[in-house]
């Protein structure tokens, strides 16, 4: 734990680039920091990399398809129509701008710095899933689709596009491993109940890396009609680019919240990492802040010399569903199975702009294990009456670490992504409770 | 001539079949291959197995998932392919997989392997035109082929594209879908293989959904090869180590109603 507070916390472990301090005036910054971009928010380039990462991996019959996805979304980004769209399903269906809290009896009983949370587990559907699928239908629809599919892992974004799929009244198919159809009932039948389809997925282990595959099988079919609503920051470009946007609506609240509630930044953020939706989503608007720090959690599983779902730490970069990132693979370059209590984060790869941000050091990345976050996620129902998911709970076990470390007068800004009724039933038989 | 061009200019149409290698075992497969070169295919495609197939559908998953499951390694593939190429100095060997087992140590890398194994072109599936550096110049400064699929997406403004840099022969999959599945309408093979010979200066041939003789000889009457794949993997499956037998068999059947097309219609 200490290991983990001194790497991170006053200074970076070696920073390759003057990143935390280039800030203090802006005549040293030019000559101190000829390396350093002048933003850390203008990727992708114009082929869909960050870095190295990222691209358009994909078979051929998807490549046209793919384009005219990046051209539409390009004129939509431009059209004040369509954001005006965007913002006011935001504010009146799923309830955004999501609160900004501090979190007091947590914050005391960390003894360190402050703790405050991003509330989007209170959006409509319970997750930041949601903010993600009304953009990209409102995509699908101006492109003509009329039929949506979608991958789950966990079955929030399963259910958030359900959702939007029953809004609009468009038929939706949602892929899903068999083996989270049976550890996620709950999601499934909430699926259900908003008219989708659900496909259990046998292949591999049955999990969200097969369910993505089952969805490029039938997209790839089905290319003419059929929208996929891909729910992370990944796949191939423009996707990661175009998730992001539409999550970033939680770092610019957060952003202006705090400075309208403190008059100042936080000086740490903190999100849980499956594919990185919802951590790119609170740290791209707060990128070119140089004092604010950032760290991803990702899942250590039951540990990173054991089973786990953490691409950075036990990964290399590879090409798989779409785009170049971290992923978790044996020397052939075969993809191993991850495995995380948390059926979000149990996915082998991680978004494209996570691996570029790891590299070039802007933001750190650590991970907790399936105990830990537990622990975390007993910790928030404990301290604050605030039941998380199991993913968000990996980020608390971060706080939990790190708090301790800070000063009095530090603020954390820690994403609590979702809700965790849906997970109320696997956190019972970890604890050994029978319900 | 190279081996690929000289297999495309036998005066009659090529028949290009595809197993997955290390399927059932790793070694068992030289005789499958054997199999198919006795019984008249022109072009031997070896599958590379990957762990996430998502351009194939249940029988090539299947068959995926049962090499791997018997421990097959690029290393395994690579052997096999060089031991095909003792037995059979003359008949044209491909490579097909996905991106990652192929890049995972560096394109140069794989690109030197192939060359050594006496391969003769690559066909992968997930790098399209866009992401050609990824493989595309190293396989080429090696000599080997790259192989480029074109789909009933790739329009007449994009197969340019598709185009440049590929040689051997073009791979036109006849369905948007996933491999094994339903085949596509005659008429539209021919349209768009017409449409696709008028810009290509290289052969054209098709595949996706050919499961029978009677299919393969009607395409054969307008492609320069056509592609047969999952056939021979239900073949596999059903008969494990002891598939080259049947496997002869069709491709006898096949190569009979490929090699003959023309000269029905002539």
């Amino acid at each position: 734990m200490q290991d983990l507070a001194i790497l991170l916390w006053p200074a970076p472990k070696s920073p390759p680039l003057p990143i935390w301090t280039f800030r203090k005036g802006s005549a040293k910054r030019s000559a101190m920091t000829v390396q350093t971009p002048n933003s850390f928010r203008n990727q992708p380039d114009e082929r869909g990399h960050f870095g190295q990462f990222g691209g358009r991996y994909v078979a051929e019959t998807l490549m046209p398809l793919i384009l005219d996805l990046e051209q539409e979304y390009r004129k939509a980004k431009a059209d004040p129509a369509f954001q005006a769209e965007f913002d006011d399903l935001l504010e009146h269906y799923v309830g955004r701008p999501s609160p900004l809290y501090f979190a007091p009896r947590l914050t005391e009983e960390l003894g360190g710095a402050q703790v405050w949370f991003k509330r989007d587990e209170l959006n409509h559907t319970g997750a930041h899933k949601i903010n993600n699928c009304i953009g990209q239908i409102l995509l699908a629809m101006r492109m003509g689709k009329t039929r949506i599919i979608a991958e789950t892992g966990a079955g929030q974004h399963g259910v958030a596009t359900a959702t939007v799929c029953a809004r609009f009244g468009l038929p939706c198919v949602i892929f899903m491993g068999a083996t989270d159809v049976e550890r996620q009932k709950p999601n499934v039948f909430r699926m259900k109940l908003l008219g989708a389809e659900v496909v259990p997925v046998t292949a591999g282990a049955g999990t969200l890396k097969d369910a993505m595959n089952e969805a490029l099988r039938d997209w790839v079919a089905n290319v003419h009609n059929t929208f996929y609503i891909i729910g992370t920051a990944a796949g191939p470009h423009p996707y990661p680019e175009l998730v992001r946007d539409f999550q970033s609506v939680i770092g610019k609240e957060a952003r202006a919240q705090m400075l309208s509630r403190i008059g100042r930044l936080p000086d740490l953020l903190v999100a849980a990492i499956g594919g990185g939706s919802n951590a790119i989503g609170l740290f791209h608007p707060f990128l070119d802040d140089a004092s604010v720090k950032m760290l991803g959690v990702e899942a250590a599983g039951h540990g990173l010399d054991k089973e786990h779902a953490a691409s950075l730490a036990g990964g290399r970069p590879g090409i798989l569903h779409g785009n170049k990132t971290y992923l978790l693979q044996d020397e052939d370059g075969q993809i191993t199975e991850g495995h995380s209590i948390s059926a979000g984060l149990d996915y082998p790869g991680i978004g494209p702009e996570h691996s570029w941000l790891k590299e070039i050091g802007r933001v750190d990345y650590t991970s907790v294990t399936d105990v830990e976050a537990l622990d975390g996620f007993q910790l928030l129902c404990r301290t604050e009456g605030i039941i998380p998911a199991l993913e968000p709970a990996h980020a608390i076990a971060a706080v939990k670490k790190i708090a301790p470390t800070m000063g009095k007068d530090q603020i954390i800004l820690a994403n609590l992504c979702g809700r965790g009724d849906k997970d109320i039933f696997s956190v019972a038989e970890h604890l050994g409770v029978s319900l | 001539m190279t081996r690929l061009s000289s297999a495309f200019a036998k005066g009659r149409p090529a028949l290009v079949t595809f197993v997955t290698g290390g399927d059932p075992t790793p070694d068992a497969t030289a005789s499958i291959l054997d199999a198919l070169v006795e019984g008249g295919a022109d072009v031997i495609e070896l599958g590379m197995p990957f762990t996430d197939p998502m351009a194939d559908g249940p029988a090539i998953q299947l068959a995926n998932l049962r090499s791997l499951g018997a421990g097959t390694k690029t290393a395994d593939i690579l052997r096999i392919a060089t031991e095909f190429r003792a037995r059979h100095p003359e008949v044209p060997l491909v490579l097909m997989g996905y991106a990652n087992p192929m890049t995972i140590r560096g394109s140069e890398w794989f690109a030197a392997e192939c060359v050594k194994a006496g391969v003769d072109g690559v066909i992968c599936v997930d790098i399209p035109p866009e992401e050609d550096p990824e493989l595309g110049p190293a396989l080429r400064a090696a000599g080997v082929s790259l192989i480029r699929l074109a789909t009933p997406t790739t329009d007449a403004a994009r197969l340019p594209a598709v185009l440049d840099g590929s040689s051997g022969f073009l791979y036109y999959v006849s369905v948007a879908g996933i491999t094994g599945m339903q085949q596509a309408a005659q008429a539209s093979i021919d349209e768009a293989v017409a449409r696709i010979k008028a810009s290509a200066t290289i052969p054209v041939a098709v595949g996706f959904g050919v499961r029978t003789p009677e299919q393969a000889g009607a395409i054969a009457k307008v492609a320069d090869g056509v592609v047969v794949g999952s056939a021979f993997i239900d073949l596999v499956e059903k008969h494990g180590a002891d598939a080259a037998g049947p496997i002869k068999e069709l491709t006898a059947a096949l190569a009979a109603a490929v090699h003959s097309a023309r000269r029905e219609i002539a």
